[in-house]
């Protein structure tokens, strides 16, 4: 019981602060107030990093289901030998620091930049990159629950084509893995800081640490916010895997997989 | 495979011999393979190729020499022990906590409660925990004000929130709830029956710690603080936000070089530092997954 408290309280003390700090007014005895909050939207830096990061996470999950779910299901139909390996590459990322990562990263974004397109969006592609072990896991658990082989040979023996087979038989079968790996995508996305500022853009989290050099207020309610949001999402996941199939809560919380590597 | 008679299958299931060509049913993974290749490994190449490149262009050990700078293995010395520090002080409240939970009811709420939200709070970092430890522990900080108000002033000897002790205080908020969940299964093998059958034994709590429990707990426990330890090593956001001045740990030290980049032109040292990165996790995480597969022997 006394483990419970004092874990307890070290856990949620930060959190009121963090509520308590921003609702602080100016001057000593000042009376609480919301002008932290409201100066979100009246930061223009702030607006523009809020809807960059959305749209990255948005981008973000959909490449990653467009690139991975594909190649998955076909390794497993066709070229089940480099099944091992395609999932060795995939949970590659947890063992390379995302800090060590971005600093391989740096060359191919100047290029990039040069010729390419100097949009914050163009973060997506090393952002695939770091969903991926997460998004792999998920699909992955997803995939073992139902039987593909028979599924595709079904609907091949019908007359289907492959496009058909993906988007009418496989997706449909797998919706609860799928949504599970585009909210840890997105969860992960808006969270993500290193990547972001070593390679000059700002995204929400670049946004806040750069804010709470000004107002400090504007930054803890901002943080605070995207916070609660995280928790939400999160929370979805455990819910979606706890009442469809427990396999899949085990995918999107088993914390090897989850949590290793995941400091961005 | 129904598909037979396609000219992928047909390709695919003859055995690939000198002079054929490939199976078709490879240009199903080009575009990841091809996606990874630029994102994944060109980068990983980059880092290493680029950290044997000198100043000057050339191909030398420079890079890795100068690692050997005073200021650069401090950074080191202060990553390894906020990382051995946190680790150790997290696996063991962590394992605490888990206890906790295994002795309470398995089905109850408060170990549906606990395990929730430490999966939540598992994922809490980067810029947000920074402030989130401003908001508490910060000079005008909600506990900091608050404990002076009752006369407790917890920075008498100077802020200590912005250097090594904090940012160690700071990461045991990931790392308790992280050991939690990956300690947890363990704890959930040991049989009550082990301990009946040592007391029937005449054996008493001292012998069942000693001689059963401890020795069925201590790989996953070394192998859960080994997990925490490459966890925070490679931990950068938090102290980026938390820490503007200086390279106190690698991360930062990375940061500092690869930002000064144009104007002191060290390119090689920030790979070479992002290579003994890669090379200590990767050997933290190696003996992790050793770990792993030995609990797992008897973990069904």
């Amino acid at each position: 019981m006394v483990v419970y408290v004092v874990m307890g309280a070290f856990f949620i003390t930060p959190l009121i602060a963090m509520f308590e700090f921003s609702t602080r007014g100016n001057g000593e005895n000042a009376p609480r107030t919301l002008e932290a909050w409201a100066s979100i939207f009246k930061t223009p830096d702030m607006v523009d990093a809020i809807t960059a990061s959305l749209q990255l996470a948005a981008i973000t999950s959909i490449a990653m289901l467009i690139l991975l779910l594909p190649t998955m299901v076909w390794v497993r139909l066709r070229l089940p030998r480099l099944n091992r390996i395609v999932e060795f590459i995939c949970l590659l990322p947890l063992t390379v620091p995302a800090i060590a990562l971005v600093v391989g990263l740096r060359p191919i974004y100047v290029w990039i930049n040069i010729n390419v397109t100097d949009s914050i969006l163009a973060l997506a592609f090393a952002y695939v990159v770091l969903v991926l072990p997460y998004a792999y896991r998920s699909l992955d658990a997803g995939l073992a629950a139902i039987d593909i082989k028979t599924l595709s040979e079904a609907a091949r023996s019908l007359g289907a084509g492959w496009l058909t087979v993906m988007w009418r038989v496989i997706v449909p079968n797998m919706s609860s893995a799928i949504l599970n790996a585009c909210l840890l995508s997105v969860a992960l996305v808006l969270g993500e800081y290193t990547v972001a500022n070593l390679l000059n853009f700002e995204n929400l989290q670049v946004a806040i640490a750069y804010v709470g050099l000004v107002s400090a207020g504007t930054s803890v309610a901002v943080a605070l916010a995207s916070l609660v949001f995280a928790f939400v999402l999160l929370m979805v996941i455990s819910f979606i895997g706890r009442r469809r199939t427990p396999s899949l809560a085990a995918a999107g919380t088993d914390p090897q997989y989850l949590t290793a590597g995941q400091r961005t | 495979m129904t598909a037979a008679g396609t000219p992928a299958f047909s390709a695919a299931a003859r055995p690939v011999q000198g002079g054929r060509r490939l199976p078709l049913s490879w240009l199903g993974i080009v575009p990841f393979a091809a996606y990874i290749a630029l994102f994944l490994l060109l980068p990983s190449a980059i880092i290493f190729a680029g950290s044997f490149v000198n100043a000057d262009g050339g191909i030398d050990l420079s890079n890795f020499t100068s690692i050997n700078e005073p200021f650069i293995i401090t950074s080191f010395a202060n990553s390894l022990l906020i990382s051995a520090i946190s680790a150790i002080v997290g696996a063991f409240s962590g394992a605490l906590l888990a206890y906790a939970i295994v002795t309470g009811n398995p089905n109850g709420l408060v170990r549906r409660g606990v395990t929730s939200a430490a999966g939540v709070l598992a994922q809490f970092g980067g810029v947000t925990l920074a402030f989130a430890f401003i908001a508490t522990l910060g000079t005008i900080g909600f506990v900091t004000v608050f404990l002076k108000n009752i006369g407790i002033d917890i920075f008498a000897n100077g802020v200590w929130l912005y250097e090594q002790s904090g940012l160690t205080l700071i990461y045991l908020y990931f790392q308790i709830p992280l050991m939690v969940l990956v300690f947890l299964p363990a704890l959930d093998g040991v049989r009550p029956q082990w301990r009946e059958a040592t007391e029937s034994l005449g054996g008493n709590m001292w012998h069942y710690w000693r001689y059963v429990a401890g020795p069925l707990l201590a790989p996953s426990f070394l192998g859960c603080t080994l997990l925490l330890f490459a966890n925070s090593f490679s931990a950068y956001a938090t102290a980026a936000a938390l820490i503007t001045q200086g390279g106190v740990i690698v991360p930062l030290e990375i940061q500092h070089v690869l930002v000064s980049e144009v104007g002191r032109s060290q390119p090689g040292l920030a790979k070479a530092l992002a290579l003994a990165m890669i090379v200590i996790v990767a050997i933290v995480m190696t003996l992790y997954s050793l770990l792993q597969r030995r609990t797992s022997r008897w973990l069904r």
